[in-house]
């Protein structure tokens, strides 16, 4: 007899949110997680006395509402807090801010180019009927063209159909949207370079490409899908952090009854006769469950829990094919006061905002340059949150916590990614954003420079790749992890996927997890 | 003219999106900014800080005060210990709700109670023959409100004394003599600070210098409207109409219609409208105050049909919306709001009482491109949202 009907292997929040929906199912469910601590790279620690950081992973993108709603977070403590604005600070002291208040916007947007402002506003209106296409492929297990299971078949039509639905105009637009980079996307809208630039940065966050690379300007799309959940400005900020998202939904598992075990690492997934039978764990012990569900990445489930026997030589190939290339790391900042940017140094709502160093387009692609060769942008592109100005509770009083997301830093960094190089890199990080606030330094009170390497080596990101795996076009839909194998299924009967190396993965989104539950349960999404 | 509270002079500085609202007479702030989206987090991760001057505040003295007060309103005064404040509305003699407001016991022979609508007359009118002094203070003392998970840390750096869960005691906020009250419309951690109308305007600027640390946020009645809908708190000439502007008897609310059985002490051997509140006990209310949530997937839906993505209201709407049950109108929603905590459309509504029990399906119109439709809807407990920081 089982104990339990599924172990799930790895407790970031899609396997939470998978053993929440499997287990208010019915099912007896056991979360196995590596770590003292849940939430995968969403958690929250006190690095620092009395300052609480988002370690790694910072702002909710576009966590579903339907799991806020069906797993009732909020009632668990889940916040989530609007980012209202971007500021992207630009030389000479002057900026851009891109306001959530239309009027307050047009005004700023016209400040730089009267075009652009009215662009704007089309420019708008067109990815919202473009997130509105797409949409409907995020919420569904991703059927995959060339198969012949009637019910991949079904959601084929579903799809198909959908699409045929579209105007033409549509559809043109969104197959540009798909083929282009963001920059030549971008360029057909606008001309200012601030715009241009802190549009694009949204195109290549988490992904070893620049912003000419070709199919950057998709990713563009996702900042207007919140909207269609009725969740204006989906991005944001967890009160307490993003551990708060991994607590809230850990709670809500609990609540229904699952299990979670923390230092409990995973060492292997049994199969007996093509069928997942259990796993053992690294101190030897072995639990079985006729459901076994991975969290943990692509590379990690089928090359390291896996035996390679036990799969196709076919799929193993995919999954060595599968990138990950982590280009992205986090510097962490305490702060003794805010920092006073030249461009706009009083205090106000443009602090409550995202601050975004991309000043064009030009110098993101110079930043991505440098990476392709193996080394860390000297001038870098970061997107930058002070989440103590959302939620006062993560410093002291007057005091404040500073994020800092960084690109690029790619984890194949020549000689390696060592301490010196690490410190090295988060001098360059303060330097860079010294210049347009000059008195960050002497408000330091502490830092924390987290690299790819790190990424890797705390959670087990593979490469250090914060969305399991790059979130390029030949990675997405019916092809991530690897082809004829989207559907959260593998090749091993009983074994699932529900982290973010499932579609339609990235973020903290927890769509993978829930879809994965979906899946399992033999419900039509 | 509309009058101005002693606050404005503050409110007016800061209030950039010109947006004020009118409440009892006086002109208060809808938002500070643009938009009141950045108020309403605030009220439930910081701190807000909330004009409510506005409010009629009486002050009942004497050996009699706390007779005439436990005679007028539902609840049992006279067993309210000194420190106490009650919530509770109180009735005419068929037992309709006139108004609801509190009561606070500041002394044995002191009592300061607030309510939304004029009710000097209505005391007066009860107190005759007893021996008791009442006192209009409503432009004389000025409220501030102070609501969210940090307003407590704010009025305790200021040595405000520990105070529990609708209890009132009296202290000095940086020289400034002021009452305060673990009260609020928020459903949240909250306090509001009674004072001095010369008095205010040193209180406000006190209270933002403390709160800077702790967030604090100006904050106006659009951000308001949603957490107390949230909280599923009612709002007089909104969810019910008082007994005093009736036209038709119909209009008329109980307080057992209005989800208000918990204050209405029949124990007690006398106060205006027990005999009929008794009576009508006995029966059972006609109708339920309750509280329903939209079904998200059939308002998307309803949306799909025109080819438009969901919509959701910007702003708290009140106003009288119909409700349904097998295509007959059981019922009607009087206020609702999409709650950005909560990600769900919310709304109170007062329903036949067979169709008033959590769980009931039914149905609710909505209004989707110009056309009249229904979305599902549940009835379900209030208050929506329910921070155990509200009592701890």
């Amino acid at each position: 007899m089982n104990q339990h009907d599924v172990i799930i292997v790895g407790g970031g929040h899609n396997g939470l949110t998978c053993a929440a929906y499997l287990a208010r199912a019915g099912k007896k469910v056991l979360v196995l997680e590596r770590r003292e601590r849940i939430g995968g790279a969403a958690f929250s620690e006190e690095v620092f006395p009395g300052f609480r950081f988002s370690v790694f992973s910072y702002v909710v993108s576009l966590l579903r509402p339907e799991i806020i709603r069906e797993l009732e977070l909020p009632r668990h403590g889940l916040q989530i807090l609007p980012l209202e604005s971007t500021l992207t600070p630009l030389a000479n002291d002057d900026r851009l801010v891109q306001w959530s208040d239309h009027d307050q916007n047009r005004a700023e947007l016209a400040r730089h180019s009267p075009r652009d402002a009215e662009a704007y506003d089309e420019f708008g209106l067109l990815l919202h009927r473009m997130a509105r296409a797409v949409k409907p492929l995020l919420s569904v297990a991703p059927p995959d063209p060339a198969s012949l299971d009637p019910r991949e078949l079904f959601d084929m039509l579903r799809v198909g159909r959908h699409f045929r639905d579209l105007p033409p105009k549509d559809l043109h637009a969104l197959w540009k949207l798909l083929t282009m980079s963001a920059a030549d996307y971008l360029d057909e809208w606008f001309e200012s370079e601030a715009l241009k630039g802190t549009k694009a940065a949204s195109g290549i966050i988490g992904t070893m490409l620049g912003p000419r690379s070709p199919g950057t300007a998709y990713v563009l799309l996702h900042h207007y899908m919140g909207e269609l959940d009725g969740v204006f400005r989906a991005w944001g900020f967890a009160k307490g952090g993003n551990g708060s998202v991994s607590a809230a939904i850990a709670a809500a598992a609990q609540a229904h009854g699952v299990e979670i075990r923390t230092q409990a690492s995973v060492s292997r997934i049994l199969v007996k006769g093509g069928r997942a039978s259990g796993v053992v764990l690294e101190n030897g012990d072995e639990l079985h469950a006729s459901t076994i569900v991975s969290g943990a990445d692509p590379r990690r489930t089928f090359l390291g829990l896996v035996r390679a026997e036990n799969l196709p030589a076919d799929f193993v190939a995919a999954i060595q094919r599968y990138k990950f290339r982590g280009a992205s790391a986090k510097v962490n900042l305490a702060l003794g006061e805010l920092p006073r940017f030249t461009c706009m140094p009083e205090p106000g709502p443009h602090m409550r905002g995202a601050i975004s160093i991309s000043p064009s387009v030009d110098y993101l692609e110079r930043a991505y340059d440098e990476a392709k060769y193996g080394e860390f942008s000297k001038r870098p592109y970061m997107d930058i949150v002070i989440p103590s100005m959302l939620d006062p509770s993560m410093a002291p009083p007057g005091k404040h916590v500073m994020s800092i997301f960084v690109q690029y830093a790619p984890y194949h960094l020549t000689g390696g990614w060592t301490d010196a190089r690490r410190e090295e890199f988060g001098d360059t990080v303060v330097n860079t954003l010294a210049e347009y606030a000059p008195n960050l330094k002497n408000a330091i009170l502490h830092r924390q420079v987290v690299t790819p390497a790190d990424i890797e080596r705390v959670l087990g990101l593979s490469e250090g790749n914060i969305f399991q795996g790059e979130l390029s076009l030949q990675q997405m839909f019916f092809l991530r992890p690897a082809p004829a194998w989207a559907r959260y299924r593998t090749p091993i009967h009983g074994l699932f996927q529900c982290g973010s190396g499932t579609h339609p993965g990235g973020g903290v989104m927890g769509a993978s997890g829930r879809n994965a539950a979906m899946e399992i349960l033999g419900v039509r999404a | 003219m509309l009058k101005t509270t002693p606050l404005h002079e503050r409110t007016a500085a800061l209030c950039v999106s010109h947006a004020w609202r009118r409440w009892a007479g006086h002109v208060v702030a809808s938002s500070y900014e643009l938009t009141h989206e950045r108020e309403y987090h605030v009220i439930r991760v910081a701190a807000g800080l909330l004009d409510v001057s506005p409010l009629y505040k009486y002050l009942i003295r004497g050996r009699d005060a706390g007779r005439l007060l436990d005679l007028v309103v539902t609840r049992n005064v006279m067993r309210a210990a000194v420190g106490q404040v009650l919530y509770t509305p109180w009735c005419d003699h068929a037992g309709k709700v006139i108004d609801d407001g509190t009561v606070a016991r500041l002394d044995e022979q002191l009592f300061r109670m607030t309510s939304a609508e004029p009710s000097l007359r209505w005391l007066q009118d009860n107190a005759i023959g007893m021996q008791v002094e009442i006192t209009d203070v409503s432009d004389a003392t000025a409220a501030l409100s102070l609501q969210g998970p940090m307003s407590w840390s704010i009025l305790q750096s200021m040595g405000a004394p520990s105070l529990k869960y609708f209890r009132i005691t009296s202290a000095t906020l940086r020289g400034i003599p002021v009452t305060i009250s673990r009260t609020g419309y928020t459903g949240d951690l909250g306090f509001e600070v009674w004072v001095d109308a010369a008095q205010a305007l040193p209180l406000w600027d006190a209270l933002i210098d403390a709160g800077r640390g702790y967030g604090i946020m100006p904050t106006g009645l659009l951000a308001l409207d949603i957490a107390r809908i949230e909280a599923g708190l009612m709002l007089i000439d909104v969810d019910y109409v008082p007994a005093r502007k009736v036209l038709i008897e119909s209009q008329l609310s109980s307080p057992f219609e209005l989800d208000l059985a918990w204050t209405v002490n029949l124990d007690k051997e006398r106060f205006i409208g027990r005999q009929a509140l008794a009576d009508e006990k006995a029966r059972g209310p006609q109708w339920l105050f309750v509280g329903v949530e939209v079904d998200w997937s059939s308002l998307e839906r309803l949306y799909q049909e025109v080819g438009l993505a969901t919509r959701v209201p910007a702003a708290a709407w009140r106003m009288s919306v119909p409700i349904y049950a097998k295509g007959e109108q059981v019922g009607y929603a009087t206020s609702g709001a999409w709650s950005p905590l909560l990600k769900k459309y919310i709304a109170l509504a007062h329903l036949q009482a067979p169709w008033a029990k959590p769980g009931t399906q039914l149905e609710m119109e909505i209004t989707v491109e110009h056309r009249r439709k229904r979305a599902a809807i549940t009835v379900v407990k209030k208050p929506f949202f329910d921070p155990p920081r509200k009592r701890a």
